[in-house]
């Protein structure tokens, strides 16, 4: 077990390569009940979302899910998020667990400018992540909810799932199809034990922490204190899907319209490693023998069998080929830059939102 | 866990294991292979090398973590095993044989008589692993 933001949670159970390969192949559980879970409603919850968020959070249906980068004034990300549309003025919004009291503060502070209440609510939340290809069918063995018609990043809420009423969702942190649920504190041990055992013979398998960050790190999905802090802005962390400026005003705009007209003075880059080494987190790298940043992430990776990295780079956005070092323990080891993302799954779409 | 009985253990979890021809073969304990999780990359030291007792001989990645193997033992490096290299999983699956990392010819082979039994390394990962 590990100690996370308060937080006792598992770093594995059977071993990270195991349950890592479960997601890929068949699913993994995660219990993520962690996650910051903070209530906004009110008759000016979207549009308070909406500056808070660089996403279109207020052009939302109800029944959607978006992911969206929260920003400061200075473009630098307070938080990245999954914001659910309950109603049309009810909003959850799960955030980061290390996040989650900051996030709490700021949200409420903004709710002072408009006409909602802001609510932390992450106690009375269990949160279960089901993902890997066998996710769909495992969970249609426990619900009589149209769970197979659900597209990604939309949910369904007060679904009945093995007796438990829970909120499902098609989202995940893994790069699988796959499903995330949210019921009460209480309710959330009845409703993994019920997913585990309808589970276990298609192959899943109870995953932990490990796992979970190299399944997000393979999918090159952010990590908040690694791709994503309040010194990194989405432009540069290849995030500018998600900030959407033709939508009105929204907090950070200004500076990362600046970032937009000017380019970005940092990129987010992968890398695989040619020399022997595994990069990790803080590992500074070099561009032509001169120091031009350092690792956000680095891992082997499972699914793919090569020592990865993610790295934020300074200067002209990188090209596939191109060579860096890494220094690895006081050794500079070549590496090569690569496509992103390391890994999709077949046939997959981009992340909604 | 296993900790066999004709070995001796350093408190950094390598044991050392004296071999008929006068050398020492060193590799890291079950225990320790089992609290890293899955190895993925072993660094071992240059052939030829003289290393102190305490001086660190190679590193052991396994997925999340980085960790030192340090030199149970003073000597120099005679030999060090390269089939890690492609199949660093075998310190997982056979820490006290084909998991070893390196031979060395030791300066004093009596100084492996300070380092731990097998009683007194049971005693110390019990005490861990209840911690």
């Amino acid at each position: 077990m590990g100690e996370f933001a308060g937080w006792e949670l598992p770093i594995q159970f059977s071993g990270i390569l195991e349950e890592h390969r479960a997601v890929r192949s068949a699913a993994g559980l995660f219990d993520v009940s962690h996650m910051g879970k903070i209530v906004v409603r009110g008759r000016e919850a979207a549009a308070l979302l909406d500056f808070a968020a660089t996403n279109a959070v207020a052009q939302a249906e109800v029944g959607q899910a978006v992911y969206t980068p929260f920003c400061r004034e200075d473009g630098g990300v307070l938080d990245d998020a999954v914001v659910y549309r309950r109603g049309e003025s009810s909003f959850l919004v799960v955030v980061n667990a290390a996040n989650t009291a900051k996030d709490f503060r700021h949200l409420a502070e903004l709710a002072r400018r408009f006409e909602t209440e802001v609510e932390d609510e992450t106690e009375g939340w269990g949160q279960i992540a089901l993902q890997g290809p066998e996710a769909e069918a495992i969970l249609e063995e426990l619900t009589e909810a149209p769970i197979h018609d659900l597209g990604s990043y939309r949910f369904l809420d007060g679904a009945t799932v093995a007796g438990v009423s829970a909120l499902v969702s098609r989202t995940g942190y893994t790069g699988e199809d796959g499903f995330e649920l949210y019921a009460g504190a209480a309710q959330i041990e009845a409703l993994a034990r019920a997913i585990l055992a309808a589970g276990r013979p298609r192959g899943l398998l109870p995953a932990g922490l490990g796992a979970r960050d190299t399944l997000r790190f393979e999918a090159c999905l952010p990590l908040y204190g690694q791709e994503l802090d309040e010194g990194i802005n989405p432009l540069e962390a290849r995030l500018g899907r998600f900030v959407k400026f033709e939508k009105g005003d929204f907090l950070g705009r200004e500076a990362l319209e600046r970032v937009r007209r000017e380019g970005p003075r940092r990129h987010l880059v992968g890398f695989r490693m040619v020399g022997r080494g595994i990069a990790r987190h803080g590992y500074e790298v070099f561009r032509d023998g001169r120091p031009a940043g350092r690792v956000t992430s680095g891992s082997y990776a499972p699914s793919l069998e090569a020592n990865l990295g993610l790295a934020l780079l300074e200067g002209e956005a990188p090209q596939p080929g191109e060579r860096l070092e890494v220094e690895v323990r006081g050794r500079r080891v070549e590496a090569e830059v690569v496509k992103l993302p390391f890994y999709r799954r077949p046939g997959a779409a981009r992340r909604g939102g | 866990m296993q900790v066999p009985e004709d070995l001796r253990y350093s408190r950094e979890h390598e044991w050392v294991r004296l071999e008929g021809d006068g050398t020492a073969r060193v590799g890291i304990t079950d225990y320790a292979q089992s609290e890293l999780g899955d190895v993925v990359y072993v660094e071992l030291p240059e052939v030829g090398r003289h290393l102190r007792a305490g001086e660190a001989l190679g590193v052991v990645e396994s997925v999340k973590s980085v960790s030192d193997i340090y030199c149970p033992i003073s000597g120099r490096v005679a030999e060090v095993n390269g089939a890690l290299t492609a199949s660093p999983e075998k310190v997982n699956q056979d820490p006290y044989g084909e998991g070893w990392m390196v031979r060395l010819e030791p300066d004093d082979p009596a100084e492996a008589e300070s380092l731990l039994d097998a009683a007194g390394y049971r005693a110390l990962i019990g005490a861990e692993g209840g911690a």
